[in-house]
Order: C-alpha cells, then sequence, then structure tokens
C-alpha cells in the first residue's frame, strides 16, 4: 500500500497570556489508502492535527514537524500559492457544521462549482452536469431543485451531504472528515458516514475521520488514533480496540454503554492516571 | 435510502401572497408613523429651544434692533398671548405648510433662504461620501486580511484620527498647505470671482449645472475649488467607513465558511471579496448611510471656512447673530434630512437583507 | 503574601479586596497594550497640565505684548506669539483646564442621568420603557452637534452653556446602553434574592443593577470624551463656547484664521492639542473595551 501522509513529531503551539502552550505535542503517524480514526475529547488536538495538514493554521500558531509528507511532497515547505493547489484538489477536508461551514448567500450549485472551476477548467455545461452527478452520488435524489437552494434552506442530513459532493468534486486522493456528524441528527449520522465510506472506498482515498466518537470511529475505519492532550495514548486496528492498552482508552471503552448492559453505574474516568486535562 | 424532504422555510406559494403583502404595508406603517413620532419629537425640541428657554422669545425672534411696531408684531404672529400647547400646534402647522418665520438678518423667509443654500451642502456631502466609500471600503477591506500587520495598525490610527482631528481645524490647514503655498486647489468659495453668476441654476449644484451648460471652464473651476472641502469630509467619512468595514470584515474572516473557501483551494483574492465581503454589503449601506448624516452634521464647521453658501454657513452666521428663527429652521430642516437618512438606512438594511427574507 | 498574590487571590474576603483585584486585573491587561498605554499616559498628562499650569505656564496666558505679536516658534516661545503677543504654548497649558473642566463636567452630569433614565426604563419595563425609551430614541436620531448649537444659541454664549448643551445631547446613548445592560440583568436569580427578601425598586436598581453597567458605561464614557472635546472645540470655533480671553482650544483657533497663511502656527498649535488629547481618550478607551467588553466591538 502506497504511503499518502507521512507525520513525525507534529506540533502545533498558540501562544496565550501565560507563554506558549502546545496542543498538539509530537503527533506521529503514517496513512497508506486506507481509512484512519483519529479520536479524542474537546482540547486533544485532533482538530489542530486535521488543519495542521492542509496548512490551515496562521500565525500566531505554529505548526513544526521533523516530516509532514503527502504523496512524497514536504507541506511545510510549500507556499502558499503551492498549498491552494494541494488543498481541494488533492486533499480535501469536510468540516464539522453545514449551518456555518457553508456560505449562505451563495447557491448549493455555486459553491460545489466553485470546488471544482478553482482547479479544473471546464465549460460551463460539462461542470453543471459534474455537480448534477456529485449529488446524486451523495445521494440527493433531486439535484437539479437542490442546486438552486440556499444552504438555509435545506436540513442539516443534506447541508453535510453537499458538503461531502463540493470537497469530492475535484476528485482528492485523501478526504478529511472533522467531526463530520456531530451536528446531526442520530438518525441521519450513519446515513452520512455510509456516503462517505463508498465514496471513499470507490475513488480509493485515503480517509482521516475525526470525532469524539469511538463507536462510530470503530465502525468505520480501519486503524484508530486514540488522542488525549495533544498526544497518541494507543493506536491499534479498530477490531482490536477491546484490547486497548492505555488507561485513557481503556477508560472510554469502559464509559461506553452496550445494548445488554449490566451493570448498574457506567464508570468515570480517573483522569489522574496519566495526569490528562 | 430514500432522499430526505429539504426544510423549505417559506409556507407554499399562494398563502404566501397575502400574508405577506399584510406584513409589507403592517411594517411599511410602523415605519411611516416612526418617522412622523420622531419628527414631532424634533419639532418639540425646537419649540422647546425657541419658546421656553429663552427669557423673551420674541427678542429672540427679532433680535435687539427691532422697532417696537416690529416687536409686537412679532408677538402676536407668534401668538404668545395663547396656552403653550396652542402655540405648539401651530408652530407644528406653520412648519409643515413650509412656514420657519423670517429671518432677522437676511430679511427672507427662512425657508426660501434654506432651499436657496441648501444645494450647496448637498453637491459637497454628495462628493465627501463618494470619496469616503471609494477610499474607506477598500482600505477597511485591506486592514482585516493583514490583520495585525503595520498596515492594519496604520489603518486604525486613521480611524481614529477621524474621531480625533477637528473638522473646521483640518479644513484651515488644508487650505493653508494646499491652496495658499502649493496652489493644488481652488481657495474659499464654490467659483473664483469672476465666474460667479455666469451660470443659471437648475439644479443649485453648479458641477451639474455647468455641465449640463456646456460651460466646461465654469465646470473645471468648480471642480478645483470644491475638491479640498469635499476631500476634508471625504477624509472623516473614510475614516469611520474603514473602521466599520474592517470590522465587519474580521468578523466575516472568523466565520467558518471562509475556512471551507480556503480548504476548497480558492484564490485568497477571491475567499476575501467574495466570500467575505459580500454579506456584508448590506450592512454596509447602512454604515454609509450613517455616515452621510454625518457628513451634512460636519459640514456646518467645514463651511465657514471655505466661505461656502450652504446651510452650514448659513446656520453660523444665524447663530453669531442670534437669528433665532433661522438658527431653529436650519436646525429643523438638517435634523429632518438626518433622520430621513437613518430611518431609510435602517429599513433599507432590513428590506435588503437576503436572510430575512 | 506579597500585594500581588493579595489582588489575584481567588477567593477574596472582602468585597474591597474583589474590587480592588478586578481593578488591578484591568490595569495589568492594559498594560499589555501600548496604545492604551500611550492613551494613558497622554490622559495623565492633561491632568497633570491641568493642575500644574500656573507652574509650567512659563508665560501669562492673558498678557498682551504688542510687540511681540505674531512671532514663530522659539526657543523662548514654544509654539509662537498670537496677534496680542500671548504666548501660545502657555494658552495651551492653561486651555487644558478648560477642556478637562468640560470634559468631566459633561461627563459627570449626562453620565449619571444617562444610567438613571436608561436602568429604570429597562428594570420597571411596561409603559415606562415605552416612553422613556421613545424619548431617548428621538435624542438619539438628531444631530448632536446641531442641536448643541441650537441650544447654546437659545441659552446664550459662554462656557457653562455650552456644557449643558453638550450634556443635553450625549446623555441618550448612555440611557440606551444602561437599559440593554439593566434587561439582561434584570431576570438574575440573585435580583429576585433581593425581591424577596423586600428590597425596593430603588434598593435593587441603586445597589444592584447600577454597578454592574459600570464597566459598559465606562467605556463609551471614555470613548465620548473625544466627541465631546471635539464638539466643545467647535462651539468655541464659532464664538458659542467659552468666551475670549479665556484661551479654550477652539477658540484660538478661530482667532488664528486671519493669519493662517502666513502665520500658520496660531491657528495650528491649538488644533494639535485637540488632536493628541481626542486620540488619547480614543486609545485608552480603545484598550478599555479590548478589556472590559469586548462583544461591544463593531458597534460605532
Amino acid at each position: 500500500m502506497s504511503t499518502l501522509l507521512e507525520v513525525e513529531n507534529l506540533r502545533v503551539s498558540f501562544p496565550t497570556h501565560s507563554g506558549r502552550v502546545e496542543v498538539v505535542k509530537g503527533l506521529s503517524f503514517t496513512l497508506g489508502r486506507e481509512r484512519l480514526g483519529i479520536v479524542g475529547e474537546s482540547g486533544s488536538g485532533k482538530s489542530m492535527t486535521g488543519r495542521s495538514i492542509l496548512k490551515l493554521i496562521r500565525k500566531p500558531g505554529e505548526v513544526t514537524a521533523d516530516k509532514l509528507r503527502f504523496e512524497g511532497i514536504d507541506i511545510l515547505d510549500q507556499d502558499e500559492k503551492q498549498m491552494r493547489a494541494i488543498r481541494g484538489a488533492r486533499i480535501s477536508m469536510v468540516m464539522q457544521d453545514p449551518k456555518f461551514s457553508l456560505n449562505p448567500v451563495m447557491t448549493v450549485g455555486e459553491q460545489i462549482a466553485e470546488a471544482l472551476v478553482t482547479h479544473q477548467k471546464l465549460g460551463r455545461k460539462e461542470v453543471q452536469q459534474r455537480i448534477l452527478d456529485m449529488l446524486v452520488a451523495v445521494r440527493i435524489n433531486d439535484p437539479e431543485r437542490v442546486a438552486k437552494l440556499y444552504p438555509h434552506e435545506v436540513s442539516g442530513g443534506m447541508g453535510q451531504r453537499i458538503m461531502i459532493a463540493m470537497m469530492l468534486i475535484p476528485e482528492p486522493e485523501l478526504l478529511i472528515a472533522d467531526e463530520p456528524t456531530s451536528a446531526l441528527d442520530v438518525s441521519v449520522q450513519a446515513q452520512v458516514l455510509d456516503i462517505i465510506d463508498d465514496l471513499v472506498t470507490r475513488k480509493g482515498m485515503g480517509l482521516i475521520l475525526i470525532s469524539h466518537d469511538l463507536a462510530l470511529v470503530s465502525r468505520y475505519c480501519d486503524r484508530i488514533l486514540v488522542m488525549n492532550s495533544g498526544r497518541v495514548v494507543e493506536e491499534c486496528a479498530a477490531g482490536q480496540l477491546d484490547q486497548a492498552k492505555h488507561p485513557y482508552a481503556r477508560g472510554l471503552l469502559a464509559a461506553m454503554p452496550v445494548i445488554d448492559e449490566t451493570r448498574d453505574e457506567l464508570p468515570v474516568l480517573d483522569r489522574t492516571q496519566w495526569a490528562g486535562t | 435510502m430514500t432522499t430526505e424532504q429539504p426544510a423549505l422555510t417559506s409556507p407554499p406559494p399562494e398563502k404566501l401572497t397575502s400574508k405577506r403583502r399584510r406584513r409589507q404595508i403592517g411594517a411599511v406603517a410602523t415605519f411611516l408613523v416612526t418617522l412622523f413620532l420622531t419628527f414631532l419629537g424634533l419639532l418639540a425640541i425646537t419649540f422647546f429651544i425657541g419658546r421656553v428657554i429663552p427669557i423673551d422669545p420674541v427678542l429672540a425672534v427679532v433680535g435687539d434692533r427691532a422697532t417696537q411696531a416690529q416687536y409686537d408684531a412679532a408677538k402676536i404672529a407668534m401668538g404668545l398671548d395663547q396656552p403653550l400647547y396652542m402655540q405648539f400646534i401651530s408652530y407644528v402647522g406653520n412648519v409643515f405648510t413650509g412656514n420657519l418665520g423670517m429671518s432677522v438678518s437676511t430679511g427672507r423667509p427662512v425657508a426660501a433662504d434654506l432651499s436657496r443654500f441648501f444645494p450647496a451642502t448637498f453637491e459637497m456631502a454628495t462628493l465627501g461620501i463618494l470619496i469616503g466609500v471609494a477610499i474607506g471600503v477598500p482600505l477597511g477591506v485591506t486592514a482585516a486580511a493583514r490583520q495585525g500587520t503595520w498596515l492594519d495598525q496604520a489603518i486604525r490610527v486613521v480611524g481614529l484620527l477621524g474621531y480625533s482631528v477637528p473638522a473646521f481645524w483640518l479644513g484651515l490647514v488644508g487650505l493653508a498647505i494646499f491652496y495658499a503655498r502649493l496652489r493644488w486647489v481652488g481657495g474659499p468659495g464654490r467659483l473664483d470671482i469672476f465666474y460667479d453668476g455666469l451660470v443659471t441654476p437648475i439644479t443649485g449644484m453648479i458641477l451639474i449645472d455647468s455641465l449640463v451648460q456646456g460651460e466646461f471652464d465654469i465646470f473645471w473651476n468648480a471642480v478645483w475649488h470644491i475638491v479640498l472641502p469635499a476631500s476634508v469630509l471625504g477624509f472623516f467619512s473614510l475614516a469611520y467607513i474603514a473602521r466599520m468595514t474592517r470590522s465587519f470584515m474580521l468578523d466575516q474572516l472568523s466565520q467558518e465558511f471562509v475556512t471551507t473557501a480556503r480548504v476548497k483551494g480558492v484564490p485568497e483574492r477571491i475567499v476575501i471579496w467574495r466570500h467575505a465581503f459580500n454579506p456584508i454589503r448590506v450592512p454596509l449601506i447602512t454604515v454609509i448611510g450613517l455616515s452621510y448624516a454625518g457628513l451634512l452634521e460636519g459640514s456646518v464647521m467645514i463651511e465657514t471656512v471655505f466661505s461656502w453658501p450652504g446651510i452650514g454657513n448659513y446656520l453660523t452666521t444665524a447663530l453669531l447673530n442670534a437669528d433665532m428663527n433661522a438658527v431653529l429652521g436650519s436646525t429643523l430642516v438638517i435634523g429632518a434630512v438626518f433622520i430621513v437618512i437613518n430611518k431609510v438606512s435602517d429599513v433599507l438594511y432590513r428590506v435588503l437583507d437576503p436572510r430575512a427574507r | 503574601m506579597t500585594t500581588r498574590d493579595w489582588l489575584l487571590a481567588d477567593s477574596p474576603t472582602s468585597r474591597w479586596q474583589a474590587n480592588a483585584g478586578r481593578a488591578y486585573r484591568v490595569f495589568t491587561a492594559l498594560l499589555r497594550n501600548p496604545l492604551s498605554v500611550l492613551g494613558g499616559v497622554i490622559i495623565l498628562v492633561l491632568l497633570l497640565t491641568a493642575l500644574f499650569a500656573p507652574w509650567i505656564a512659563p508665560f501669562s496666558p492673558t498678557g498682551q505684548n504688542l510687540s511681540q505679536r505674531l512671532l514663530p516658534p522659539s526657543g523662548v516661545n514654544w509654539m509662537g506669539t498670537d496677534e496680542l503677543g500671548r504666548d501660545i504654548f502657555s494658552r495651551v497649558v492653561w486651555g487644558s483646564q478648560i477642556t478637562l473642566t468640560i470634559v468631566l463636567l459633561v461627563a459627570l452630569i449626562s453620565a449619571p442621568l444617562g444610567l438613571l433614565i436608561g436602568a429604570i426604563s429597562g428594570y420597571f419595563g411596561g409603559w415606562v420603557d415605552r416612553v422613556l425609551m421613545g424619548f431617548t430614541d428621538i435624542f438619539l436620531s438628531l444631530p448632536k452637534l446641531i442641536l448643541a448649537l441650537a441650544f447654546v444659541a437659545a441659552l446664550g454664549p459662554g462656557i457653562n452653556n455650552a456644557i449643558i448643551a453638550i450634556a443635553i445631547t450625549s446623555w441618550p446613548a448612555y440611557a440606551r446602553i444602561a437599559r440593554a445592560e439593566t434587561l439582561t440583568i434584570r431576570n438574575a436569580e440573585y435580583i429576585s434574592a433581593v425581591q424577596l427578601a423586600g428590597g425596593g425598586p430603588i434598593r435593587v436598581i441603586v445597589q444592584h443593577i447600577l454597578p454592574l453597567c459600570t464597566s459598559s458605561m465606562i467605556v463609551r464614557v471614555t470613548l465620548d470624551m473625544a466627541g465631546v472635546i471635539l464638539t466643545a472645540a467647535g462651539l468655541g470655533f464659532i464664538g458659542l463656547g467659552a468666551q475670549p480671553p479665556l484661551p479654550e482650544w477652539g477658540a484660538m483657533i478661530s482667532r488664528g484664521r486671519t493669519f493662517i497663511l502666513d502665520q500658520w502656527w496660531v491657528a495650528t498649535m491649538p488644533g494639535f492639542a485637540i488632536i493628541i488629547v481626542s486620540l488619547g481618550f480614543c486609545f485608552l478607551g480603545d484598550g478599555l473595551r479590548d478589556v472590559l467588553d469586548p462583544k461591544s466591538e463593531g458597534k460605532s
């Protein structure tokens, strides 16, 4: 399996009143054309990891790494212009809440079109066709009508599917999904993830799924990284999650209720064990 | 897998028209009523200033050089024997029929004076706002796009200078440097003296009138004269507009959808203007409206310095002559225009915002 | 325990300690912003100049010396002399007293007035609110400068009337702010607690609501001071403010107007004083707002 992404000793820091604070403390992993899940609570640094791969973190934030390579390209070395050629075309990111991440004053069709024409010179008719095809691929049955709508006129689930369409239409090699279902109703979450799963498999893309939902990640990913306070505390294959060794990971697993639950109370994490936040 | 029905936020078309129509009429009615009440308030205040504050309101109107006959006549005309609320009612009636009293210094009806002098102020203020928008908006956008850099700080200081520099002082200094020393612009007044009266006033705005009549010499002379005062006003306008634009842009740039655009690889220029700037065009209209109203107010200070025959000059002369009718008439007119511009900008904002539709 | 620890203690044991701690935190936060430090310094200089004017000014502000008229800035007359031979620097220094008086008095009259009206309006709600706010809104929709001019015209020229006129046009903005703050606080549970314990409206308003409005008021008052200074200077320029021979800065600019072409310093110097002092208030106000009330950024 070819290596899509190599990350070694990634560090992200921000200045605060009391000095510089590191939110990602020396993260390392590699990614092939597989599905990697990054799980953690708020403040664990998982979102920052995604954003630093796309070099979206601006001053005063600082990103350093021994190695941050995408398909052999040194990300840290790229200037803005070079990154713009990569963003969208080769690496894409689906964001959390379509209510906020879609432009409220542009129609759905216009926004998706922009994702495409920024990287490819195509005729208007062809762009239109690609948009409609993509909307169908994310299982929107009435693509012509939806393309003319504004984001506030569609539901959350549909908005997120539009976001997926927008991010996958330029056919990138790597998709980062940053909490793609956290803002959605539970009933819709599975549908959206199925779509991501389906499209990623079909196109042979790499996927980084960032979430706080351990069950979700274990279902849709091949490998899992558990993060806490900026560090990876557990790394394992999805099917071997119950063999997790780190107390944080074990604590998270134990706190999840199962369908045939016998316990009266769910255990609470004892954070002193690893001096977490 | 079935598609979800999108959650439409507006009701089906047939019900839309009559309910919407009623809402629109209601909104217009509320707007007019608020406008009217505010006018009434303005009238109450000017009435209070004119009749209640001075110890001898008649004296305030006729001036100390009036004869006893003039005094008595004015006293009767003002209806001072009547109770105060009756006086107010007749005052309101007078104003709405266009009677603002007689000016003691010019001897003419105040209303006639004001309509004569208004175009000059309007011309200068309009040019000022154009300068303010043309320079202020790009400045504000640039400052927000480059937040934290020295350029941003410099633009912020310019914005603050707009609050700290006295307009009349800037006008004086401008005259001293650009007219007296450098001869880059014309001096006080709208035209050089020998051009005076050569253009038949149609709109009262020399720039338009001279162009329409093909008098290009006069046109350029007028441009030469209006540049400086309009620029001084323009400075204050651009300072305010830049400050507000920057603030709005910073708000927008921190929104998620701007990040989305960047993630798509969209060039930064398009991110800034198409994604961040577009949504703020409507609130900016309100800002521009407010600035315009402020310029009308600011012209009061500038017109004395530039000997500009506008309402501001009229007001300051009236103030020095204690010509109360002229003072209050000017206050009313400027105040009324101010109110209208403010309220209209307010309404325009609500009408144009696509999210409110 | 050092003073600093005492001030920054997490659990203050007295109201005095809590207030002092808060003031200290605000102060240190302000110090981090170079512009607001500059603003604070300027205002401090203004205060000191006004207080110690008799000792700072090298010459008398009113002493005419016609043989010395219209001299350019020099080592003796730092800002030159005016048409009556008076030293402009001394006049500017003495003029700082007038500026400070106007600014302080306007603030002392308009802020409490606006605060009270806004708090009453917000607390009682209903028709009291509607009447008071309608009244306030009318004032707010009117041009402040023009109204101030009209008031002074009726009251007569002079520094006292100028102060009153400016104060009359300034209070509405504070009323609005106070009302907005009151509305947020009004439904808090501790207010209900006071009411249940038998506290009447006056007690609730004065002891509980007003103190919470202070931070946004302080920000707004500071920011408005620049406008007050400019309005007062404008009145002085037209001749309606402080009357001669008082060295009011606006009036000085007006006197210097006839000489602007050749003896530019007579009109320009007082203008610089106005600009610097106004900028000082603006810097400090901006800094205070960043520290105390960051949500209000964006409103003019």
